[in-house]
Order: C-alpha cells, then structure tokens, then sequence
C-alpha cells in the first residue's frame, strides 16, 4: 500500500540527496518526494509517499532516523491529514472545445492560468485523486503538457507536529501489535 | 586570561591536530598527496605519531584494526581523488562491522569544486551509502565543529565509520579557534534510545516460560562492553550461549555454557541447538544470512527476543516477538536482577548428547596421518599463545573459519577480523593498527595465501614502524574457499584459483623480517616458539594440505540443520595412514 511520510530534516546542502539514497541503497521505490521551507529555515519539510507494507514502512522510518541529518519521521498514512497535489495541464481546446474544457475546469474548481488559440492551461490543486478525475475527462480533447508537483501533506486538527518541535524532538512510539519497540 | 588557542587564529590544518589531539588521537595512518599537504605540514606542531602506509587501502584497516583492538576510535589520512577513492573498501568494511573510524580526506580548492580539477573526486558522493555519516568542510571556520561531531557520530550508538572531506584552502585559510563553542550539534540524532517498561515485562515472560532458550551473542556484545552482563545473564538463568563469528569472545570459549560458533561454519551441534530451540535471545546480532540458513525454516519453534542499539535491525530479517532497543549493557541491567534461576540441566545435557557426533569427524581427534592440516596449526598455535594477551587477527576465506574453529577465544578484543564484508587483504593493515594500539599484546595475523598478497605492501609499514608481528600464512596454493565452493557446488572446476605463489621467505627477507616453512605438524610448535622469542616481525609460510575444506558447511540457502559434514571417507583415509 501507498505510505505517506512527512520528513523533516536540516536545511543543510546534500540532505535530499542522502534521503533519496537510502530509499534506493534499501531498494525502497519512491512514489513522490517533495521538500520545502518549513516556519523554521533551518528546518526543510520533505512529503514522501512510497509502496510499502506495514513492516517496511517502519524500517524505513527507523532507517530514516538513523541519517544524522533527519529531525522528525511521522507516517502519517492511517491519520486523517490534508494531502495536496497541485498539477498545471495544457490541453488542446480550440474554438469548438474551449467552452466545454472551461465547463469542466470550473466543475473541478480548477483554474485556467493561460490561454493562446489553439489550447488551455490549468491549474489545479488537491487529492491525487480529483487531479486524476480532472485528467481523465480532458484526455479526449488531448493533453498537451502535464507537470505534477507530487503530494504534500498535514496531519489535520491540534496535534500539529511543527519545525520547531522537531528539532531536538523523541519521537517515542510504539508500532504493531505482534511486537513493540521504542523509534 | 583567555587560552592563547582560542584568541590567536589559526589554520584549518592546525585546528584539525589540535581538535584530534583533543578527541584523544594518538597515531593516525594515512598517506600525503597535494590536497592534503596542508595539514601535513601543520603535523610538525602536533604531538600525534602518523603511520605512514603502503596504500590508502591499509590506513583504513589500520584505523578499523586499531578501533577493534581497543574501543577508541581509529583516524585514516589520505589525499583527494585516487587517496581517498582507495579508501572506499576500508569504509565499507568498517561500515558493515560497525567499526568507529574517522577518514579525512583532503579536497581541492572550494572555488574549483565542480570542475574536473585535478585529482577532484566527490568522495561524500562515493561514501554517502558506506558512512555512517560524512562531511564537506569548505571553511576553516568549520573544521572544529565537524571534527568533534565526526567523533562523536563514530563512537556512539552503533558504531561506524565517519569521512571529513576537508578542502584545501579550508586547510590554508585561518580562522579563531574556539573549542567550547565548537560543540557538536546533532539535533536528529539520537544514539541513547531505551526500551519501555512494558517491554522488558514481556521479554522476562518468555524467558521465564521458556524450556529450550539460547542466547546468540553478537559484535554488539563487545562494543557495548557487556561480557560480565551476558555472563550474569546465561549463569543466572542456565541459558547455553552460541557465537556469531564477530562475537567470539564476548563469552569465554572455557565457559560451561558456551556452545561456540553458530553459523555456516559452526559446529553441527550448535546449529541443531537453535533449531531446536524454544527461545532465541539475540544479543547484540543482526540475523546475518551468513548465521540463520534459508529464514524459512530457522529455529521454527522458537521465539524472539532481539536486544539491539540499532532500531533499523529490528525485523530486517527476522521477524522478533520482543525487541528491546537500546544498549545491550544497560538493557541487561534492567533485566538481571528480575532474572530467576530456573535449571535447565535437561535442555544442556540434551545438547551435550549433539556434541560426542562432532567430536569423532574433528580433525584433531584423529591420529597423526604425516599431512599438515590448517587445523592443526591453528590449534597448536592457540595451545601455544592462549595464556598470553593475544590478539588474532584473521583475513577471509578458510583460514578464518579454522581461526575460528580452533583457537579459543576467551577475552573480548582478541579476535580482529572482516565479517560483514568478508574483506580479503585485511589481517596484515588490521593487525598492524591492533599492535598501535596494543602495543603490549602479541599479535599474530592468520593469512591466507592469497588474501596476504592483496596488501602485503604493509610489510614495509610494520618494518617502518618496529612492530613486532607474527605472520602465519595458511599456505593452501588455493583461494581456498572459492575452491572449497567450486569443490561443492560447481563439480570441481577449479576456474581461477590455483595460485602461483612467491617465494614468500625470500619476501620476508627482502623486508628484512625473519622467516620460516612449515609442513609437517611436528614443526609447528617449534616454529611458534621461535617466533615467540624473536627480538622482531616473524612471517611463517605453513604450507597445508591443499584441498582441505571447512566442514560442517551450511550451503547458501539451505536450512540451517542441513550441514555437509567432513566425510567419513577422508575422515578414514586420515586415520588409516
Ligand atoms: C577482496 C575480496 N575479493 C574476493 C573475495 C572472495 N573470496 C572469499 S574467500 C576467497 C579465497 C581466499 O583465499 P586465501 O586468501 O588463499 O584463503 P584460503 O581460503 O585459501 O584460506 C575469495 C577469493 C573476497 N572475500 N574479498
Ligand atoms: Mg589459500
């Protein structure tokens, strides 16, 4: 199943490129990996979503954890959280087809941000799943261009885990019921 | 007043001795070249001795052998680009024996990174999956923080090797040295985990329910320093203890519950043991594939408790009832006083009935047949040299798995050898940095015909720096485990290793390190002798039996209960003759 982790690691130079080599080095797939400012700029956010069973997915929180740089690990796949991906999609719209693809955009809430005679550009933010939906109805008329940010993600509600707890923060929690340990 | 270090600047180069003179070093074993010249010659105002090596290769098995030897952590130098690049099988080799090593690596210019310089080579690029963690440094300003957290990242947690890629001009340029301020700071990093209560709740209840428990006593043992506590341990409860290879010594060889090595070359009934076994009690050990056989069938029957410093070892490969994460040390003091005796004596006399099988195919037990067996040197040599402080050290191949058959390891730190990475051309740099560090204990390196010539080159560094070291090559003619494999498994075709050796006296001699053959078993004791009581480095050529294998074998992917066993025909040929 898709696993969602929300990573935060020091704003130092070279620390995706670590993460991204632990994934590969433990021949872990990733699915998207995004990484952003956080409220603190010594603190980068990354958003990581990857194939992963239960027991992976904990190896490979308890092997992010032992990169020196990475400050917090939550996963937060079975959390009710906010999850956003934003895509921008150029379409083949000409005269005929313009008001129908505006139609469509508009049911989706997505935004045009471009336009020239022959085609739309869109905007659109959201779950992976309503960008899906959108593409999927525009296919016909012809996708042009498509570019995907990949997701990020917040745990909803007041448990907020924020930059600044995770610096020098413990994580202290205990996974699994066949077998209990501390991260 | 203000200390007169920390007011006047200096150089990088300065600041790196003077933070490692700090951290406790005493010798480094490195190699110059260009990018690195900078701190070499700020090495005249320090009071550390640097080992000049043959290759960058050895200086990281130095470093690695002098950390094994002694629990502090070993320093490599080497220069940019092909220095550092000939470092990478020693960091890995540390990396996978989770060995604490600092590796500075000079660097080119700042302003020329990027540019296909001379000798540039991203060396934290290459290193990144084999270091515990690595360094950039472009400033002088930063050389001191980076050294004090390199050290620290090296020695705490689950050890392992730490790389400083240190530019020239951060080497040149000056800066305030300040070391208070210097302090690390590693706000993710976290070496002091510990279990919670309820845990260790659950791990006594298996322990104390259990009728068949074992304990797998791992490296971790000995990093953590736990002997006395794994030994309280198995005492106090009557649980029998079984080794992993880096384990030996951990646990007393002599000790009554002590069942020696597990593994693909463990003996049968130590194998037959965990299989049986109602409870494993992983201590300090990671279920290397080279211990368990196939994972289908490994001890079925038994639970698992894994204690372990490294949470990212946890279910890897087995999957455990109970893991306590944490340092083992103190883990098991949380444990032992809630231990109740239990006796065992059924459990212990029916692994006990395992053993008399084994003791009729073992080499030693068999009448004197005029051939030299590897077996029966190592054994002599443990005979002669276990009242001593020894230390052993031991390349990859058979040699290994007899030292470790054969010689009895009783003290922790008395066995060096490459286990995770199985690193031929590691016993001659290794043992020169355990006899660095250990100068008082004898040290004898266990090689192999072929692993010795693959850093023989440190010859010259042992003569350079006086050490007084004994080699024994294991003289097969043969890479002889690949050969033992192509025995097996490829119907003895023997592609590739059949060796044509040197002449390895005249060798020694050229050195001028003194020398001896050996082929007859007779020899062997006097050899050992007469090396013991050299005033110097002694090389001893034991020319073996040729087609020797290392029984019992577990076959890669089979279970662990399904061992070749030496065969009774040779087992009769040896003893008709
Ligand atoms: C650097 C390296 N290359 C190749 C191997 C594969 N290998 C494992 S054991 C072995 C043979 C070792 O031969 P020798 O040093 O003569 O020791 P013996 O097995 O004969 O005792 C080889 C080639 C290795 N472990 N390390
Ligand atoms: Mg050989």
């Amino acid at each position: 199943m898709l696993n969602t982790f929300v990573v935060y690691v020091e704003n130092k130079p070279g620390v995706l490129t670590r993460v991204a080599s632990l994934f590969r080095r433990r021949a872990f797939n990733i699915d998207s990996l995004t990484v952003g400012r956080t409220e603190k700029p010594e603190v980068s956010r990354m958003t990581i979503t990857v194939d992963a069973d239960r027991d992976q997915a904990r190896r490979i929180e308890a092997n992010l954890y032992k990169l020196v740089n990475v400050l917090l690990v939550e996963n937060i796949t079975n959390q009710p959280s906010i999850v956003r991906d934003l895509a921008m999609i150029r379409v083949a719209a000409t005269h005929g087809a313009r008001s129908h693809v505006l139609e469509l955009a508009s049911v989706f809430r997505a935004r045009v941000v471009d336009v020239s005679t022959e085609s739309l550009t869109i905007e659109i933010t959201g779950g992976e799943d309503k960008i899906d939906g959108l593409l999927e109805v525009l296919r016909p008329y012809g996708v042009l261009e498509m570019v995907r940010t990949g997701i990020v993600a917040m745990r909803r509600g007041s448990k907020s885990s924020d930059a600044a707890t995770a610096v020098g923060a413990v994580a202290q929690e205990t996974t699994g019921d066949d077998v209990s340990y501390s991260v | 007043m203000k200390d007169q270090k920390s007011s006047s600047p200096m150089t990088g180069a300065s600041i790196l001795w003077e933070c490692l003179e700090r951290e406790g070093v005493k010798h480094v074993f490195g190699y110059p070249g260009g990018a690195i010249l900078p701190a070499y010659d700020a090495l005249k105002n320090s009071k550390i001795h640097h080992v000049l090596v043959r290759h960058e290769q050895g200086a990281t098995h130095m470093a690695d052998g002098y950390a094994r030897a002694s629990g502090q952590v070993g320093v490599a130098v080497a220069t940019s680009g092909p220095g550092a690049t000939n470092m990478v099988t020693g960091i890995a080799t540390a990396m996978l024996d989770s060995s604490p090593i600092v590796c500075i690596t000079g660097q080119v210019g700042s302003k020329l990174i990027g540019s296909d310089a001379f000798q540039e080579t991203d060396i934290t690029g290459v290193t990144l999956p084999i270091t515990k963690h690595n360094y950039l440094v472009t400033h002088a300003s930063e050389v001191a923080q980076t050294v004090r957290e390199a050290f620290y990242v090296a020695r705490s947690g689950r050890p392992g090797p730490v790389l400083i890629d240190i530019t020239k001009d951060a080497q040149q340029t000056t800066c305030p040295f300040d070391w208070e301020a210097a302090a690390p700071q590693l706000p993710g990093y976290r070496p002091d985990l510990s279990p919670a209560p309820q845990e260790y709740d659950h791990a006594l209840e298996l322990i104390h329910h259990s009728k068949r428990p074992v304990i797998l006593a791992g490296h971790g043992i000995i990093v953590s320093g736990a002997m006395r506590e794994v030994r309280d341990f198995a005492e106090r409860a009557g649980i029998p203890v079984a080794l992993t290879l880096l384990g030996l010594g951990a646990f007393p060889a002599s000790h009554p519950l002590n069942l020696g090595m597990m593994g693909m070359h463990g003996e049968a009934w130590v194998n037959h043991t965990i299989q049986e076994a109602d409870l494993l009690l992983a201590f300090g050990m990671r279920f290397d594939d080279r211990v368990t056989g196939t994972l289908k069938t490994y001890a079925p029957n038994a639970k698992k408790i894994h204690i372990e410093i490294d949470p990212a070892e946890i279910n890897k490969n087995v999957k455990v009832d109970v893991a306590l994460v944490g340092d083992l040390r103190e883990v098991l003091h949380e444990l032992l006083p809630r231990i109740e005796s239990i006796d065992r004596s059924e459990w212990l006399d029916s692994i006990d009935k395992l053993k008399g099988d084994s003791a009729v195919r073992d080499i030693q037990n068999l009448p004197d047949s005029g051939h030299l067996y590897a077996a029966h040197v190592i054994n002599d040599l443990w005979r002669e040299t276990r009242e001593a402080n020894t230390i052993v050290v031991t390349d990859v191949g058979q040699h290994q798995m007899w030292e470790a058959q054969y010689y009895h390891h009783e003290r922790p730190r008395s066995l060096v050898t490459s286990g995770g990475l199985g690193t031929m051309g590691f016993a001659l740099p290794a043992a020169i940095g355990a006899k660095v560090a250990c100068p008082e204990a004898e040290v004898w390196v266990v090689v192999g015909d072929g692993g010795f010539q693959m850093t023989m080159c440190e010859l010259a560094t042992m003569v350079q720096e006086n050490l007084k070291i004994h080699i024994a090559i294991i003289n097969n003619g043969y890479l002889g485990m690949v050969r033992q494999w192509q025995e097996f498994f490829y119907e003895k075709n023997y592609q590739a290793t059949p060796l044509l050796n040197p002449d390895f006296a005249k060798l020694a001699e050229a050195y001028g390190i003194r020398s001896m053959t050996v082929s007859e078993r007779s020899q062997v004791v006097p050899a050992v002798q007469s090396a013991r009581k050299h005033d110097g480095p002694v090389l001893i050529n034991f020319k073996v039996e040729q087609e020797d294998s290392v029984y019992p074998m577990v076959a890669a992917g089979a279970a662990l209960h399904e061992m070749i066993r030496r065969p009774s025909k040779i087992v009769e040929t040896a003893a008709d003759e």
